[in-house]
């Protein structure tokens, strides 16, 4: 499970393809910007998950 | 020289220099331990806890280049640029894993590098040597480029001089540095760090809000953004820019990512900010807060597209930020800005000479030239190391053109990677003799550099062989490696593992008090 929580993160960082696109935008940013800055704080929380599972 | 001096940004910036300097000197005494003793004077007695290994790896992971350099690539090239934000985001889950065993048996054992754990690991000196001067020959042009990063916002402040005067204020700094590191060793950066850190996030606060409300919202800057890059394709059909990835760009832009990520660590002076933590916790701690210098790094990125928004037109990208910087900013300012980036070369700078210096010191000289060094001649031989690194760097960035600096640190990147087996490998498994791994070692590095030099001028990506398609010079090296090395174990068999290992399973997992 430690390791799948670790796993997912990467996955959507390297998955490319899916988030290489302008739309939808948030704030004025295209989504291939947007979703880049939010996909790092949604890697700490899987870090983080993953850190409490161990301490388990 | 100095008729075009924008005084008000110099007063500030040699203000905050001379306080980084006053502390450099006086880190020595910061929770004081015998500097003549390597484990002290190079790795800060293993005492930093989780606060400042945060500060410290920070500091020395995110460096004054990547500062100038990242925002130079998204300035030019638009998205491909952002291929340090999913870098970034994948190192930290790799580290939580895989660091705190290194940690953990390098604690155990005392060692100071990670060709100590080699040479312990695989009783095999030749491994030994060949992942120090890998790691010394990567980490070479890299301080060099830090030096290209401080040397950029000198300029910015209005410093103009020919011949050797025009580096002067580099070499006053860099004099400055060497001296501290010297005397406080890796007491200096860590402290130092603290302020730099500060100063780069205030700076980067600032320009993420004021730039964008000067340039008419985030909307804007990313419309004007996409009108360069469609400019420039409109004029040039190869041009491989936009605000998007082009299908061709994908393979190249995840393989940069993935191998970037997989080499970062690989680095010494990766592993000497690890191996200062007082404990593999307080790594693990941190692979979850340091992805805030990933936001932080991500929005740098940024600042290369504002540069199309406020209309800079730069013949070098490198100088995208600080012109940028020099524009939006009031002078005050500028000086502090410029400081952030200063002082942030001078954290990684410290650390790579030191980390440079330990593992000469430990894997070259001891293992190799002079066996009976004793304990207490390795801290005086670093320090003098740090200094002929220093000095090395300084030297390169007098007498060789900038872009054969930037080459080698490409080139540096495809090296390391090429000991990740012989490190990551090796700390779960004992499967590989070193003999084996040496040998994809050397296929790794010779097939590495051949496919980057292509028609006199050096690239980070090759199409790959089967694959059709680009990827990372250093991923593609890494996989012929690790054939090589997978072969020649199975070829050997048990028969090569008489080796001796030093180390027992138990040494990798953290000391029941640590998990109390």
């Amino acid at each position: 499970m430690k390791y799948i929580l670790l796993v997912i993160p990467c996955i959507i960082a390297l998955w490319t393809p899916f988030y290489n696109s302008l739309t939808p935008t948030l704030l004025g940013f295209p989504f291939f910007y947007w979703f880049l800055l939010v996909m790092i704080p949604v890697s700490a929380l899987f870090i983080a998950a993953a850190h409490a599972m161990r301490a388990k | 020289m100095i008729s075009h001096l924008n005084w008000t940004a110099t007063y500030v910036f040699v203000g905050f220099f001379a306080i980084v300097t006053i502390m450099g000197f006086a880190a020595g005494r910061w929770r004081a331990g015998d500097l003549d003793d390597i484990h002290e004077w190079g790795l800060g007695g293993r005492r930093f806890g989780a606060w400042v290994t945060w500060f410290l790896l920070g500091g020395d992971l995110y460096t004054a280049y990547t500062v100038i350099a990242v925002p130079a690539l998204v300035y030019a090239l638009g998205a491909f640029g952002f291929f340090a934000v999913p870098y970034t985001i994948i190192v930290y889950p790799f580290i939580f894993l895989t660091m705190p065993r290194l940690w953990n048996v390098a604690h155990k054992h005392g060692y100071i590098t990670g060709a100590d754990f080699i040479r312990a690991r695989y009783g095999n000196a030749p491994l030994e040597w060949a992942v120090a001067f890998t790691g010394i020959l990567a980490t070479m042009p890299y301080i060099a480029l830090q030096l290209v990063g401080m040397e950029k916002v000198i300029e910015g402040l209005g410093f103009a001089g020919t011949g050797l005067t025009a580096h002067l204020p580099l070499t006053i700094a860099f004099v400055i540095l060497a001296l501290y590191t010297y005397s406080s060793g890796l007491r200096a950066p860590a402290l130092i760090a603290f302020v730099k850190d500060i100063m780069i996030y205030v700076f980067i606060i600032a320009a993420i809000i004021i730039i964008p409300i000067k340039l008419g919202g985030y909307g804007a800057i990313f419309a004007s953004a996409g009108k360069f890059y469609t400019g420039v394709a409109a004029a040039n059909p190869k041009y491989p820019g936009g605000l998007i990835l082009h299908p061709a760009q994908l393979a190249p832009f995840i393989t940069l990512a993935l191998g970037s990520a997989m080499a970062l660590f690989m680095y010494p002076h990766a592993q000497t900010g690890t191996l200062a933590a007082n404990s593999g916790e307080s790594i693990r701690r941190n692979a979850i807060v340091l992805p805030a210098y990933s936001l932080v790094l991500g929005l740098i990125a940024l600042l290369g597209l504002m540069g199309h928004a406020a209309g800079i037109k730069v013949a070098n990208p490198q100088d995208i930020v600080p012109q940028l910087v020099l524009k939006m900013f009031p002078s005050w300012f500028v000086g502090f800005c410029f400081a952030a980036i200063a002082i942030g070369a001078l954290v990684p700078a410290a650390i790579m000479s030191i980390a440079a210096a330990n593992t000469f010191t430990r894997n070259i000289w001891r293992s190799a030239i002079n066996p009976a060094l004793p304990a207490s001649e390795e801290a005086k031989m670093a320090k003098l190391v740090s200094l002929i690194v220093k000095l090395g760097a300084l030297l390169a960035i007098f007498f060789m053109p900038t872009l054969y600096a930037i080459n080698l640190q490409l080139l540096g990147g495809v090296w390391i990677l090429q000991i990740f087996p012989a490190i990551i490998f090796g700390l779960y498994t004992r499967w590989f003799p070193g003999w084996a791994l040496l040998a994809g070692w050397a296929v790794g590095m010779v097939y590495g550099t051949l496919i980057s030099y292509v028609g006199g001028g050096w690239v980070p990506v090759s199409v790959a062989p089967f694959l059709h398609m680009g990827v990372y010079n250093g991923l593609i090296a890494l996989v012929a490696n690790v054939v090589v090395a997978v072969v020649i174990s199975a070829v050997m068999g048990a028969t090569s593992q008489a080796a001796p290992d030093q180390t027992k399973a138990g040494d990798f997992d953290d000391a029941p008090a640590l998990n109390a």
